[in-house]
């Protein structure tokens, strides 16, 4: 397994180099750098090991091609062989749920938001990973370390972060009369009337979308100053801040298409391809699926694509960002008989030599959890995209002001602040009932 | 009686041997039996009785995810009884079945009997009725929700196109629509289940009764009335509680099409279950939910067990 001409020095050296600028290195240079990390790295695979991972299916096809070409230069270079799953995003939690309880399955799970909170007993410690790369590459951010920590010790690897954004048309909104989308709630609400009433009008998913629509409601929630629980995991929902952020959505959804209840995280992504809405929330897929359209000679995609944006959210009247964006944890079992080569498997994607070009293959679907890496290309390309560079260190965590712990997993599996917000958008409940309701639940959850 | 046992002469020993236990268990029919059925009965246990005690007990305990839990009595009964998400599924689930079953019925046997008529093509019609019930449940929930579409539905288009509607129709996105429109795709899929097997059973209904009854002068609704229907209704009996059966713990469905949505207003008791226990963690919780299922189940069966049919032999008597 050696490999002339690359020493540890040139290693590091590459390493350096790799994370300051992000470049992309030849296959060749690629190989090379891939044995001679497998000879210095500090996680050495076991004899034959086998890795199995799941994941969930990717949303932007070249994210999912870079990401396995990183697992087959990881197999070449170690001789661990590396088995990938994919599930759609919504059934992973409930295979890593199985597999915890019956202590067989995967070896890695890679997942979303808090789901290595549900068992964190199930899951090994892996700080030594987190330690490594952190000192490497400029530190973790604040949040990577709330959700990758439990008792004191790191128990997944938050490797990336997706930023849900207002994805909107710039034509639409200048019809309705704005230049941009509003920076504050109030005015947010203006702009969404006014689409409604000249232009086309948006929508947001009502329904249980795991991604949208949490993202959404909790940032309605945050903004006026709501909480499911304090900071010592007391519960608070019913509250008037509570109240004015359900009045507030139940106004906001009156200016939606029809039909948003019913909204799963893939709605609006196709109404919006189709030109059927102004403006909604999501990842920056959308404009990743245009262009690819765009790319391959499709002019209505080309279409959206040069008239599409994206925009932060609007701050409220608690008069700071309250943004809630998907973190996507990483976690080796602790049933698994390969703990070392899972994590040398974990701490190899995360390398700058393979970490920079995956997040400029994701097209800024993915955003990093590591400083260094806020000197990426991706985020200096396209002005539409940059925004989405600084998700990690802006958004608020499952759970809000409470811990990350099982109890915030299980109200947000539950959909416990989305059906609040469900039923009183569309009218089945007023702003009290519901928060009595969500109030009872939480109770129970956090008893 | 002693007196005349001790004069009687000793009787000669007869020549039978005593048989061992052994012996006797080896020419027993009954042992034999047992064995026959011990696969079918280790197949039973294994695989309806473990994991229905198992989900009962669990029922009794605070079990999460990763952890087994301890023994808290009916505390998830007492839960999950004031908790009005699972009021609104009790509700949806008793409204799904009751409505899906009553129109699956009655189009399943208005099918059957078109079926038993004469016509061309006889064996190829009957073939495609069964093209629904063929087709996995997911794919044609997945089909459904393209219909159902809240921008795309190819039912809002065409009206559309035809001027009928001005808007698209908010099939999933409506309380009321919503359960409408899930009771709809279970007709659809269950329907050819009933018919074929209602057909079944009118082929065993013999034409000459039929030829009598004419010949009495019966009208077509007599004939129906009193000859087909008193000898259909132990095949009404068995589909109607399987159709039961399926449509109260039915899943799939409702997963893929709205996921319990809009906000619960079609969250089923098996959904529920399934969203508490294993998303939710909450296993003790979710399987009170489950458990409190069989009741249902148990009250559906022995209605259209016991109310639906004639014969005394279904309930266990002879048939007279």
């Amino acid at each position: 397994m050696t490999f002339k001409g690359i020493n540890r020095r040139a290693l590091i050296k590459g390493a350096a180099a790799g994370a300051a600028v992000g470049a992309a290195m030849t296959a060749e240079q690629l190989a090379g750098f891939a044995q001679a990390w497998a000879q210095a790295a500090p996680f050495k695979p076991e004899a034959g090991a086998a890795v199995q991972l799941l994941r969930w299916k990717r949303f932007v096809q070249s994210e999912e091609d870079s990401f396995n070409a990183i697992v087959a230069s990881f197999e070449k270079a170690t001789g661990v062989k590396v088995t990938v799953i994919n599930e759609s995003l919504d059934d992973v939690q409930p295979k890593a749920s199985v597999a915890a309880n019956t202590n067989q399955g995967p070896d890695i799970f890679w997942g979303l938001y808090s789901l290595p909170h549900l068992f964190p007993d199930k899951c090994s410690d892996v700080t030594d990973v987190a330690d490594y790369l952190g000192k490497k590459y400029g530190g973790w951010v604040p949040t990577a370390e709330t959700y990758g920590k439990s008792g004191g010790k790191w128990i997944a690897i938050p490797v990336a972060y997706n930023g849900n954004l207002i994805n909107f048309r710039q034509s639409m909104i200048e019809k309705a009369g704005f230049k941009e989308v509003p920076k504050d709630t109030a005015g947010f609400l203006e702009l969404m009337k006014a689409l409604k009433a000249k232009s086309v009008a948006g929508g947001f998913a009502l329904g249980r979308a795991s991604g949208d629509g949490n993202a959404w409601v909790h940032w309605a929630l945050w903004a006026h100053g709501g909480n499911l629980v304090d900071k010592d995991d007391k519960v608070t929902i019913s509250s008037p801040e509570t109240e004015k952020a359900l009045n507030y959505a139940k106004e906001l959804s009156d200016t939606f298409v029809p039909g948003t209840a019913a909204w799963n995280d893939a709605f609006n992504n196709k109404a919006f391809l189709a030109s059927e809405i102004s403006l909604t929330n999501n990842g920056v897929s959308i404009y990743a699926a245009a262009k690819a359209g765009a790319a391959k000679g499709d002019a209505k995609l080309k279409e959206i694509m040069d008239d599409m944006s994206h925009s932060l959210w609007p701050v409220g009247p608690v008069g700071k960002p309250t943004e809630f964006h998907i973190a996507y944890p990483m976690m080796v079992m602790k049933y698994s008989k390969v703990p070392n080569a899972s994590k040398a498997f974990i701490s190899y994607l995360m390398e700058a030599e393979q970490f920079n070009k995956w997040l400029i293959d994701s097209v800024a679907y993915l955003t990093h959890p590591l400083n260094a890496y806020d000197a990426n290309a991706v985020w200096k390309t396209d002005p539409k995209l940059s925004m989405a560079g600084d998700v990690a260190k802006r958004t608020l965590t499952a759970g809000g002001l409470g811990s990350v712990g099982e109890k915030a997993a299980s109200a947000l599996a539950d959909f416990l602040i989305m059906d609040m917000f469900a039923t009183v958008c569309t009218g089945r409940a007023t702003p009290k009932e519901a928060m009595q309701v969500a109030e009872r639940q939480a109770k129970r959850i956090y008893r | 009686m002693s007196d005349t046992l001790a004069g009687a002469p000793p009787r000669a020993a007869i020549a039978i041997p005593e048989l061992t236990a052994w012996q006797a268990l080896r020419t027993n029919r009954n042992w034999l039996g047992f064995w026959f059925m011990l696969p079918a009965i280790a197949f039973l246990v294994l695989f309806l009785v473990y994991p229905l005690g198992l989900g009962m007990w669990l029922s009794f305990t605070d079990a999460k995810i990763g952890s087994a839990g301890k023994f808290v009595g009916l505390d998830n009964y007492e839960w999950i009884i004031g908790d009005s998400k699972f009021q609104g599924a009790v509700f949806n689930t008793l409204f799904y079945t009751f409505v899906a079953s009553v129109i699956k019925f009655a189009v399943g046997l208005y099918l059957a009997l078109l079926l038993n008529e004469n016509m061309p093509f006889k064996a190829l019609i009957r073939a495609l009725i069964l093209i629904p019930f063929i087709v996995p449940t997911v794919l044609s929930a997945i089909a459904f929700w393209w219909i159902y579409d809240p921008t795309f539905s190819i039912v809002s288009w065409s009206l559309r196109k035809m001027g009928w509607i001005s808007g698209n129709i908010n099939f999933l996105g409506d309380a009321w629509n919503s359960r409408w429109s899930v009771i709809f795709a279970n007709v659809w899929r269950g329907v050819p289940f009933i018919a074929i097997t209602l057909l079944a059973g009118l082929q065993t209904v013999s034409p000459s009764l039929y030829e009598a009854a004419t010949l009495d002068g019966a009208t077509r609704w007599q004939n129906f009335r009193h000859i087909t229907y008193p000898l259909l209704t132990p095949i009404i009996a068995v589909v109607m509680t399987f159709s039961v059966l399926f449509t109260f713990t039915d899943f799939q469905l409702i997963k893929v099409l709205t996921n319990g949505g809009p906000a619960g207003a079609t969250e089923l008791m098996a959904t529920m279950s399934y969203n508490t226990a294993i998303l939710g963690g909450r296993i003790g919780e979710g399987a009170a939910i489950s458990t409190a299922m069989v009741p249902f189940l148990l009250g559906a069966i022995m209605i259209s067990w016991f109310g639906l049919q004639r014969r005394k032999w279904q309930s266990g008597e002879n048939n007279e």
